[in-house]
């Protein structure tokens, strides 16, 4: 019998595998999105895990809502990344420093 | 251990096996290509409880726009690897602290409260349970105005990026064909009259 606990063990090391993610990619812009991705796929698998074994369907239709918004991250992120590689020829987080933060 | 543990083993390592890559591989196409193989093993595991609207969504939205939309980038831009590279030991030791420190941390609160006898059971639906139509009717009754911001989020993210990203090029040579249709022959055409040349003058 698969337990609650599984899940969201489940949910909790994709989650801190992209957490060291982000750690280890922090140059690179591409695999930091896709980070984020992973770590929004962790948040929806408890979300339905919860859903699934509490029988309340509000879990996954919340989950819905985060693919939504998620789509709308990715294709934006893309967009930005898309005009930072034509305006500096690179993707290097390095190279972002023009407003001298 | 039941068949549905051993299916729900497989899926998890092959989900935890291609997350590991997507951090690790030196080539974005090959994390890129390893992120649509962890959607596709999550939305297994969805299915195995049931979840089987969002686990085709996952699979429709997923991998077949956003992170064909992922490859389509980093195909499209030229990137040096080995420059990206830089700095990936160097916060080898930290990210793995922090990452497994955080995953002993959930665990033990997770293992504390929902394993075994504190885990709610799996009540299985019957066979003419539909999970799409359960979502469908809360989405549009309950739901119905985050349902339509959503839609308006998706239009402004539609916006968003085209703005974005449209430029006009300065230096392109491409026809106008309303202004080739509109030309007439007294625009382009000009008639000299001069007399004929005489003949060994």
């Amino acid at each position: 019998m698969i337990t609650l606990a599984d899940y969201l063990v489940v949910g909790a090391i994709l989650f801190c595998l992209s957490l060291a993610g982000i750690f280890l990619n922090r140059k690179n812009v591409i695999i930091l999105l896709m980070s984020i991705e992973l770590m929004l796929l962790a948040v929806n698998m408890n979300f339905v895990a919860f859903s699934a074994f509490n029988q309340d369907i509000a879990g996954q239709v919340f989950v819905f809502f985060i693919l939504t918004v998620a789509a709308a991250e990715a294709a934006i992120g893309l967009a930005i990344l898309v005009v930072l590689y034509r305006s500096k020829q690179s993707i290097n987080v390095d190279d972002m420093d023009s407003m001298k933060g | 251990m039941t068949f549905e543990k051993i299916i729900f083993y497989l899926f998890a390592t092959i989900l935890v096996l291609a997350a590991v890559r997507v951090i690790t591989s030196r080539n974005p196409v090959h994390s890129a290509l390893f992120l649509v193989l962890a959607f596709f093993s999550s939305s297994a595991l969805w299915i195995l409880i049931e979840a089987e609207f969002l686990a085709i969504t996952l699979v429709l939205v997923y991998v077949g726009a956003v992170m064909v939309l992922f490859l389509f980038v980093v195909m499209m831009l030229n990137i040096n690897v080995d420059v990206m590279r830089e700095g990936f030991i160097k916060y080898l030791p930290i990210g793995v602290a922090v990452a497994i420190i955080s995953a002993i941390e959930m665990g033990i609160v997770i293992t504390g409260n929902f394993s075994g006898d504190k885990s709610p059971a799996l009540v299985r639906k019957g066979a003419d349970y539909s999970n799409t139509e359960a979502i469908g009717q809360v989405l549009y009754t309950e739901y119905l105005f985050a349902f339509e911001v959503a839609a308006v989020l998706l239009l402004v993210a539609i916006v968003a990026a085209i703005s974005l990203t449209m430029r006009k090029r300065p230096n392109t040579r491409s026809q106008n064909p309303s202004s080739q249709v509109i030309v007439k022959k007294e625009d382009r055409l000009r008639v000299v009259k001069m007399d004929a040349e005489g003949k060994g003058s």
